[in-house]
């Protein structure tokens, strides 16, 4: 345990060395979320409609964003095989790094829905379950991404592979937090969305690293 | 006591070496001599556990050793060719993380390979040379209190000595005295002459 707390501890120190990656990823979130207006025309309406599915096609895209070198600078300058023979399983490994990644880029994203939130005009009461529903779906496709990030590390282009492997697989919690969202802005309730995307997550939690794993070992 | 029996490893489409069998007991050293190209890197990389044998067997005291890879990990400390440092990272603080996985000072260590002074710079500017004894300090922690077996008996050491000037070749070569004398294993790797007397050569 004390092995794993130090790989953790030592991806936020390093991410709060290059804060730039987490930032780019919140700017990213918010500028496309800033972009809609502008696209579909300031109506008050006809963004509100838009703004559940637009909050989580922005925020899963901005959360790929760093992916692509979850592993692959530790796999250039040798700190992965140091990883691997440190006594934490592969799995294991690959959990901290999924762990870490929720909580340099998910996290950052929760801060960030209300700005987005109130771009899109989405009604104030909704915004709570807002950043409940992207933390969770941030919580999943960084799972998901992890395994995308084990699998395609070494292969040529794996950048444009990850989110064509990753992004298909992240449709359910698409489907069910925007449902979800919709349903507060409604005055309805949100809780059994909610309950199924947290369901998403807790099978992704086993899952996804166990398969990233496999994948590390088998580099 | 570590056995390999007819090992045999593929990379990419090539076998690049096939019915290997060889054995290390404790306190000895094995030098892996070879061209380019002839496997010294892959068989390393096969005795850590980090690729599978296409074929063949290693044994650690009798029983298969990568059966368990996590277990076999424990036993060993690999210097490869990367040095597995974090340019963002002072030279403590990267040595202060393999601490906390594997145990042991991270002070001494540093002293170990003459890196005291460097110990609050961060990695990035470091020469090449001192990022590789940085990476060598690795080693350094592993190093047991004197009388007691070392806690990772097996050391796979990757060309160690590359950029090295003669005084950290010979730090290090004080270390692997003191490894063998424990009781430890190292197998190396290497076109430069290594500090290893009576070390045994394998040629590939």
């Amino acid at each position: 345990m004390t092995a794993w707390t130090a790989l953790l501890a030592r991806e936020l120190r390093l991410a709060l060395r290059h804060p730039a990656d987490s930032l780019a990823a919140v700017m990213f979130f918010v500028l496309v979320a800033a972009l809609f207006p502008f696209g579909v025309g300031p109506e008050p309406q006809a963004l509100a409609r838009l703004a559940p599915g637009a909050l989580l096609a922005a925020a899963l895209l901005a959360a790929l964003l760093p992916l692509d070198r979850l592993f692959g600078a530790d796999a250039e300058d040798g700190t992965l095989d140091q990883l691997l023979l440190s006594g934490l399983g592969p799995s294991a490994v690959a959990a901290a790094k999924a762990l870490a990644h929720w909580l340099t880029t998910g996290l950052p994203l929760m801060l960030a829905t209300p700005i987005a939130c109130a771009m899109l005009n989405l009604p104030t009461e909704a915004w709570g379950v807002a950043v409940l529903v992207l933390g969770l779906a941030a919580g999943f496709l960084s799972l998901l991404g992890t395994a995308g990030a084990a699998l395609t590390l070494g292969a040529r282009r794996g950048g444009v592979l990850l989110p064509l492997l990753v992004l298909p697989l992240a449709i359910p919690a698409v489907i069910f937090g925007a449902a979800g969202i919709e349903a507060a802005a409604a005055g309805l309730a949100a809780r059994p969305y909610v309950l199924l995307l947290a369901a998403l997550l807790a099978a992704a939690l086993p899952l996804a690293p166990l398969a990233a794993g496999a994948a590390l070992r088998g580099e | 006591m570590l056995q390999a029996v007819g090992l045999a490893c593929l990379r990419g489409e090539r076998v690049v070496f096939a019915d290997l069998s060889f054995t290390v007991a404790s306190g000895e050293a094995v030098l892996l001599m070879g061209a380019n190209g002839a496997g010294k890197s892959s068989l390393l990389r096969v005795l850590a556990g980090l690729i599978a044998p296409l074929e063949g067997q290693l044994l650690w005291d009798g029983t298969e050793a990568l059966a368990d890879r996590t277990a076999h990990a424990r036993r060993l400390r690999y210097i490869g060719h990367g040095d597995a440092l974090k340019p963002a990272l002072s030279a403590a603080e990267n040595l202060a993380f393999y601490a906390r996985l594997w145990g042991g000072q991270v002070a001494p260590a540093l002293a170990a390979l003459g890196l005291s002074e460097l110990a609050d710079l961060p990695a990035r500017v470091l020469s090449s040379g001192q990022k590789r004894r940085l990476a060598l300090a690795r080693l350094a922690l592993a190093m047991p209190a004197p009388g007691s077996p070392p806690a990772a008996p097996l050391w796979l050491l990757d060309e160690p000595t590359v950029g090295l000037d003669a005084a950290s070749v010979e730090r290090l070569g004080a270390l692997l005295a003191a490894h063998r004398a424990a009781g430890g294993m190292v197998l190396a790797a290497t076109h430069l002459p290594l500090p290893l007397p009576s070390a045994r050569e394998l040629r590939l």
